[in-house]
């Protein structure tokens, strides 16, 4: 419900949604220009998690680096890995055996599902609902285990090398994670569906709220499930395929609404996709070795490098320059969060405060990632 | 019903010992069944299966420092918490336990609680006004709308009863409806009352759920998105005593529902009434009440009173309506 | 106004829906592991804080004192010190400390991957919480000897 901005009386207060959140999405702060209860005015503030992660790729080397990259989303850490490895490998020309790219794909697409889930569960502890969080952790417990039984870590993940992967998976992590599978897709039509998505407070809570039209996506380079939901049939895997995704057959959910509820349902149905993905990775999985052949000390050709991956909140790109040293010259990372945010200020204004909130949910933002 | 001293003194002790067992336990019912809900175990450490948890609670917010910011009006700040108890408390002397316990019988009983009912609101009021926060006041102006929006499609539902059975007092409708749960006014099965009596037994059950602020209802408390609500500069026994004001709104919400729609005292098949069944509906009612809390999320402001005024008073009306043409008739 | 009488309905039975699926769950058993009662057990490749190997005869650390951990390190957290080894026909270099400061270590593994003398492992300790900072600074050749002593 919008109200346009010309019919209000003048009287306007400076609200902070500051740093410190009752909710989940981080340290962020937003200074709001409230009228009674309708936002003027929606301006982010940046940088309170802005940690130099750019500016440390430099003082090391290019291994280094590499749990840096979890530190950034902690949430979808395995694909910044993934990112990191690829753009690597692209500089350095390591080939990677298949069994690892496989194995890169299955533990990237799990992390994506607890990814999803997580937001799910923060969305509607912003809208009020507290049981749904529990219900998604539970599947999201059973995850992080089978990601801890190959890797080692539960959140930040520093699993991918140049070349490969560190561990091996082993037959427990096939059955658990087809297990998994069975379990998550028997859950979602009830947990999932039935207890949230049908609700007619949700419904009511979502629909035509938050209106991101694809011209306004284009403007600010919004991309995964934010243009997803707009109409923007954009993904990575398919655009600009890397890895062995091309092997597989799954679907891009694309919703035209352009409203939270289009974004909600783009990231319900990519669970779904992700299911579907890692069911085919495990039938076709390969023998072979999970390390390809890398120098112990990386000193890539100099130049220009660039590579982007699909991560839960848009595409992430990596950009390398390198010297011909054993450490990068600069690196620069594209974070997908940051364009989605943008978009904060010009659709929030006119919105109801709660109704603004609930926008922010619906973009799946976390700072970090930001901040870098 | 004599007067004696003893009497007085009896229901004096019984009702504040009564109340505030409810006021503190209730916490505990809600943490457990939100626990359970949401398949994990609640308070578990403090006592025998946390039990001594709300002693320990209320140890904790007595041993805060009760603040009192600078510029608030003071008095109506101090007030305010112990206004949101007196309005509960006083409700519990009409309210008819059983046959026999009843603190007092007055004629126009239904209309005494909704009084104090609206006192009840207008301690929010007070002190969301008197803390001089702007998010205070915005949310108690939002709870005060909240409340007299649903407090009409309440006052129209008890309208129906109160034709059915002819009279205002509590133990008079309690006592029309003994015998057995057809006899109930939630069944109704003489006269045809039964068509429209569970519309009625609905639409007051969700305005009991609103007028108590409870979720998905709660828009006045839980800002989880700002911060919270009317109680915002409230200390440590302010706070405490607004919860425990809340927590005695819905027991005396659920006792009104009891005596109403559920038949008071009575047991389902008509055998040995007594107080036993009214406590076990009104504790039914009540895990009905945490049983929503836990299971909806929160509803928007406009939408809440969109379903007050559009949807639950158009159909009470045509209730109050259907049931004057079905008294006339039969 | 046609929205009207389905909104209701199906809003109603959207409701009721959810009311019986948390219902359900009301009577279901707890999910949750009862930590002090219930420890868990970690598994085979988790990665707790590093520990050196020791010898299986003789207790000593495998160690060679190359130095290849400290220069993999991301955060240099480890600082190890070796002397020249004693003796007749020794060759190379002895461990004499081997500290780990795990307020800075990320767990990436790199050190344990870049051994080559199979010197590194991770351990299966994830109960380490103190109010002390002194607690985190690791002296790993300590540990090695203090768990030497336990198998005897």
């Amino acid at each position: 419900m919008t109200v346009p901005i010309s019919l209000r009386h003048d009287e306007t207060f400076v609200l902070n949604l500051g740093p410190q959140h009752p909710a989940t999405h981080g340290v962020l702060r937003v200074i709001l220009t409230l009228d009674g209860e309708y936002v003027v005015k929606a301006e982010p503030v940046l940088g309170y998690v802005h940690r130099m992660h750019e500016k440390l790729a430099e003082g090391g080397t290019f291994a280094q680096f590499m749990p840096n990259t979890a530190r950034m989303d902690y949430l979808h850490a395995l694909a910044f890995n993934h990112g990191w490895a690829l753009v690597v490998e692209k500089a350095a020309g390591i080939e990677v055996p298949e069994r690892a790219e496989y194995i890169r794909v299955i533990t990237v697409e799990l992390n994506r599902i607890a990814s999803h889930l997580l937001w799910w569960a923060a969305f509607l502890l912003d809208l009020g609902g507290f049981t749904p969080l529990l219900y998604a952790f539970d599947d999201r417990e059973k995850i992080i285990d089978l990601l801890e039984r190959v890797t080692g870590s539960r959140l930040t993940y520093c699993y991918m090398r140049f070349g490969g992967v560190y561990n091996d998976i082993d037959d427990e992590f096939i059955t658990g994670t087809r297990a998994f599978i069975k379990r998550l897709r028997s859950r979602m039509p009830r947990f999932y569906h039935d207890l949230v998505t049908h609700n007619i407070i949700l419904i009511k809570r979502i629909k035509d709220i938050g209106i991101i039209t694809p011209e306004q996506c284009r403007r600010y380079g919004a991309t995964g499930p934010v243009a997803r939901g707009s109409g923007i049939s954009y993904d990575i895997r398919k655009n600009e395929p890397y890895s062995v995704y091309p092997e597989f057959d799954f679907d891009v959910p694309v919703f035209d609404e352009c409203d939270s509820m289009a974004r909600y349902m783009v990231r319900m149905h990519e669970m779904e996709q992700s299911l579907r993905i890692i069911e085919q990775a495990l039938d076709k999985l390969p023998d072979g070795p999970v390390m390809g052949k890398a120098p112990k000390v990386l000193k890539p050709e100099a130049g220009y490098y660039y590579s982007a991956v699909e991560t839960a909140r848009g595409s992430l790109g990596y950009r390398l320059i390198c010297d011909g040293g054993k450490n990068p010259y600069k690196l620069k990372l594209r974070s997908p969060t940051f364009s989605n945010l943008s978009l904060f200020g010009e659709v929030a204004e006119g919105m109801l405060l709660a109704d603004a909130l609930a926008f922010m949910g619906s973009l799946d933002l976390v700072i970090p990632e930001i901040d870098r | 019903m004599e007067t004696s001293i003893w009497r007085a003194l009896f229901y004096l002790v019984g009702i504040m010992a009564f109340a505030g067992l409810n006021a503190a336990y209730l916490g505990w019912c809600e943490r457990k069944g939100a626990a359970r809900i949401q398949r994990r175990i609640g308070p578990c450490e403090a006592g025998f299966a946390g039990l001594l948890q709300p002693l320990a609670d209320g140890l904790k917010l007595m041993s805060k420092q009760l603040l009192v910011p600078q510029g608030v009006d003071g008095i109506i700040f101090r007030v305010a918490p112990v206004l949101a108890m007196i309005p509960a408390i006083t409700s519990m002397v009409v309210i008819p336990f059983s046959g026999n316990i009843e603190a007092r019988a007055m004629e126009l009983s239904v209309l005494l609680l909704f009084a104090l009912a609206s006192l009840g609101m207008m301690a929010i009021l007070l002190g969301g006004w008197a803390s001089g926060n702007k998010y205070a006041i915005i949310s108690s102006a939002r709870a005060v709308s909240q409340n007299l929006a649903y407090e009409i499609p309440m006052l129209v539902t008890v309208i129906t009863i109160v034709m059915i059975s002819g009279s205002m007092n509590l133990r008079e409708i309690a006592l029309n409806q003994m015998g057995g749960f057809w006899h109930w006014n939630i069944f109704r099965l003489e006269n045809g009352h039964f068509l429209t009596m569970w519309i009625s037994f609905i639409i007051f059950f969700i305005c009991s759920v609103a007028e108590t602020n409870r979720a998905p209802f709660d828009m006045a408390e839980a800002e989880s998105e700002l911060v919270a609500g009317f109680m915002t500069e409230y200390g440590s026994m302010g706070f405490g005593l607004f919860m425990m004001g809340e927590y005695l709104n819905i027991v005396v919400g659920a006792c009104l529902t009891t005596t109403l729609f559920l038949g008071g005292w009575d047991c389902p098949f008509g055998k040995t009434p007594g107080v036993w069944w009214f406590l076990i509906k009104i504790y039914m009612l009540i895990f009905t009440f945490i049983w929503i809390r836990w299971t909806y999320p929160r509803t928007q402001i406009y939408r809440l009173l969109n379903l007050s005024w559009k949807i639950l008073i158009p159909f009470s009306l045509a209730n109050l309506l259907i049931t004057a043409a079905l008294i006339k008739v039969f | 106004m046609s929205g009207y009488w389905s909104d209701i309905f199906t809003g109603s039975k959207s409701l009721v829906t959810g009311l019986l699926i948390t219902g359900r769950e009301f009577f279901k058993p707890v999910v949750t592991e009862q930590y002090p009662y219930e420890v868990p057990t970690m598994t085979p490749l988790f990665r707790g804080h590093i520990e050196l190997i020791g010898n299986e005869a003789t207790g000593q650390p495998n160690c060679v004192v190359c130095g290849m951990c400290q220069r993999a390190c991301p955060s240099t957290c480890i600082s190890l010190d070796g002397k020249k080894a004693e003796g007749e026909g020794a060759k190379g270099k002895v461990l004499t400390s081997y500290v780990l400061d795990f307020t800075k270590c990320s767990l990436c593994g790199s050190c344990v991957e870049s051994c080559n003398f199979n010197a590194l492992r991770f351990s299966k300790e994830y109960n380490l919480a103190s109010f002390d900072k002194n607690d985190f600074i690791m002296d790993l050749l300590k540990r090695l000897e203090d768990q030497n002593r336990c198998k005897q």
